[in-house]
């Protein structure tokens, strides 16, 4: 971490549910994430750490506060702005694999690239087989996604995240349904790609393995940071 | 070389729930079908009444209006009386003066097919003792048949005979019926001007009315000046008939103007008719248009069915970059697709059957049925259809472009 360019950041990140009463979920958090960290967020159940991310990840438009983006002002953009810059700038995994069943793994992993128009469709597909075989999912390419299994399809999913080179991605328990060789898996891909391609990792996670292997951790309690655990500081 | 990521998404969700989306684009292929269908017989059958209405009536008559007398003459001064009588009837002649000039004149007018002259008489017609009443139209005979086209309602004999013999008559088959008379045989017409006149048949004719069928007879233009006791410069009404019959009322209008006797157009003559004609064809639309709305309910019902089914697909799409804009559109041209194959199928059984309708010989005077159609059918049909598919999918589009995304990913 010798380049600590900043990529993300938030200033009094402040959130309120209204239902079923008025609930303050995330307290001013205010923290910064750099170009090729691979940061992991924890905390107990109602934490706040999975309402941090989903307002990390511009989906969730309803907080005070601000978000910076790529030295960018993300706050106050409009639906449309933020669903194009999601496109190029930030991929998700989930919990679930949340891929469409009925498009193949290859389909699934092209559509935000073909949503994004920035490449030809051979262009688009060469990239999505490369993106498979990182993965090691070549040979399942064309089945219906449907076909796979579950370890299988996360990975698909995790294809589809890193289709467009996003700078970004963002995480929600991308382990919570894996047995512990997929968990495995999964963690030294976004290893790899924070270490060798630069790309930054923002993942919600339980597992306690998985968050101590990651370059920091961000733990949270009733919606405010509580401590910052720096593997590489 | 590829299709748009929307379509092809779109394209992917139909083809997934092939009978479901087939069923409903039948919903709109029955509509369309029945709108076509129900429209051109509609049509034919107006088409077909107003051809009939044309075998006996003009599209524009000038004619001698029957005048009112005064009820009140004011005085003039002083000295003279204020009269005050009942008013009454004062045309003694149905006479049209120099109807031949007129004739002429009317003829120069662009928009005019044909014009002829008729000496209309009323008169009795007898054999031995047998009597029955009649009218008689005075013509010449071929004029008349470029009009109304009589030769095609003729049973037996020929106008041609009219044409030549003064003394000839053609009567309607409810005469020849009623008074047993045929083919060359004589008949004794008495005017109401009480001229009697003995003439022989050379045609019978049907024209599928059993009053007119009953009471008319076609003469030559002498006789019946003879039976009105009138002059060779005599007739009752002048006949115009137009290119075209739908603009009467306009065409009626501009003749008046350089007619000395009223002129009608068969429009005002026949307004309950036109009214009817109306009703029908609105009544025929609403229940169409009742048709349609059930089949959008159809396109509304299954995507609305898809998109509570794909919540989770929706929610992804959102995350990778789709807008709510290209929400729409891909649920939009589902809706579309469906459309197009309901409209088109429906197109194409609208036009199956009314090919096969008009193929359907249903005996005299009839003939073939009676069906009309033009693209401005299947224009209308067709573009309805999609309108409405359009709209029908709107509606559940826009809901699947409001899913938020993290409602469904947190859940």
């Amino acid at each position: 971490m010798n380049n600590k360019k900043i990529i993300l950041s938030t200033k009094n990140l402040t959130k309120y549910f209204h239902e079923p009463v008025k609930f303050k979920a995330l307290d001013s958090v205010s923290f910064e994430v750099y170009a090729g960290e691979f940061l992991t967020l924890v905390g107990k159940s109602g934490s706040g750490k999975s309402t941090l991310l989903y307002c990390l990840s511009t989906m969730d438009t309803t907080y005070e506060g601000e978000l910076f983006i790529d030295n960018q002002k993300v706050t106050n953009q409009k639906t449309d702005e933020l669903a194009q810059l999601r496109g190029t700038s930030i991929g998700f995994v989930f919990q679930f694999h949340y891929l469409l069943p009925e498009f193949s793994c290859l389909k699934n992993v092209m559509i935000p690239a073909l949503k994004l128009g920035k490449y030809s469709h051979e262009e688009i597909e060469a990239k999505a087989y490369q993106k498979l075989a990182l993965l090691g999912l070549q040979d399942q390419a064309l089945k219906p996604a449907s076909k796979l299994s579950g370890g299988q399809q996360q990975r698909v999913s995790i294809a589809r995240a890193l289709i467009n080179d996003p700078k970004i991605i963002m995480g929600d328990e991308p382990t919570g349904n894996l047995d512990s060789k997929n968990t495995e898996i999964v963690f030294n891909i976004f290893r790899e790609l924070s270490q060798d391609l630069g790309q930054t990792i923002i993942a919600v996670t339980h597992d306690n393995d998985f968050a101590k292997a990651s370059d920091r951790t961000i733990e949270l309690a009733d919606g405010q940071i509580i401590s910052h655990r720096k593997v590489y500081e | 070389m590829k299709a748009p990521v929307n379509v092809e998404i779109a394209l992917t969700h139909i083809f997934t729930r092939k009978k479901q989306m087939l069923i409903a684009a039948l919903g709109v292929t029955i509509g369309i079908a029945l709108y076509i269908f129900s429209n051109s017989l509609m049509k034919g059958f107006t088409k077909y009444s107003r051809n009939e209405m044309f075998k006996t009536m003009p599209h524009i008559k000038v004619f001698k209006e029957d005048e009112i007398s005064k009820p009140l003459l004011a005085s003039a001064n002083s000295q003279s009386l204020t009269v005050i009588r009942n008013p009454r009837m004062t045309t003694l002649s149905k006479s049209l003066v120099n109807p031949y000039a007129l004739i002429k004149t009317i003829q120069q007018e662009k928009y005019v097919r044909n014009v002829t002259a008729q000496v209309n008489i009323d008169f009795f017609y007898s054999n031995g003792k047998t009597q029955l009443k009649g009218m008689g139209s005075g013509v010449n005979i071929l004029e008349a048949d470029a009009m109304f086209s009589i030769q095609s309602t003729l049973l037996a004999g020929s106008l041609q005979d009219l044409a030549h013999n003064q003394n000839a008559i053609v009567i309607g088959k409810g005469i020849a019926e009623k008074m047993n008379v045929g083919i060359d045989d004589n008949i004794t017409v008495t005017s109401s001007r009480g001229v009697v006149k003995n003439m022989k048949i050379v045609g019978i004719f049907s024209t599928g009315n059993k009053s007119t069928d009953e009471q008319k007879a076609y003469l030559h233009t002498t006789a019946a000046q003879q039976l009105a006791k009138e002059s060779a410069n005599y007739a009752t009404d002048i006949y115009v008939s137009v290119h075209n019959p739908d603009s009467s009322l306009v065409y009626a209008a501009k003749l008046q103007q350089i007619m000395p006797y009223k002129v009608e157009d068969w429009q005002t003559t026949n307004a309950d008719i036109l009214a009817t004609d109306k009703i029908r064809m609105i009544m025929n639309n609403v229940v169409a248009l009742a048709m349609m709305m059930v089949a959008a309910f159809g396109i509304y019902n299954i995507l609305n069915m898809t998109i509570s089914q794909k919540l989770n697909d929706i929610a992804i799409l959102k995350a990778v970059g789709f807008s709510g804009k290209d929400i729409i559109k891909i649920f939009v041209t589902e809706a579309l697709i469906m459309g197009v194959v309901g409209t088109l199928i429906g197109l194409g059984i609208g036009a199956i059957l009314i090919e096969i309708l008009s193929r359907v010989y249903i005996g005299k005077p009839i003939g073939y049925f009676p069906i009309y159609y033009n693209l401005n059918t299947f224009l209308v049909g067709g573009s309805f259809g999609l309108l409405v598919s359009l709209g029908a999918g709107y509606l559940p589009a826009r809901k699947a472009a409001s899913v938020d995304p993290v409602e469904i990913f947190r859940k």
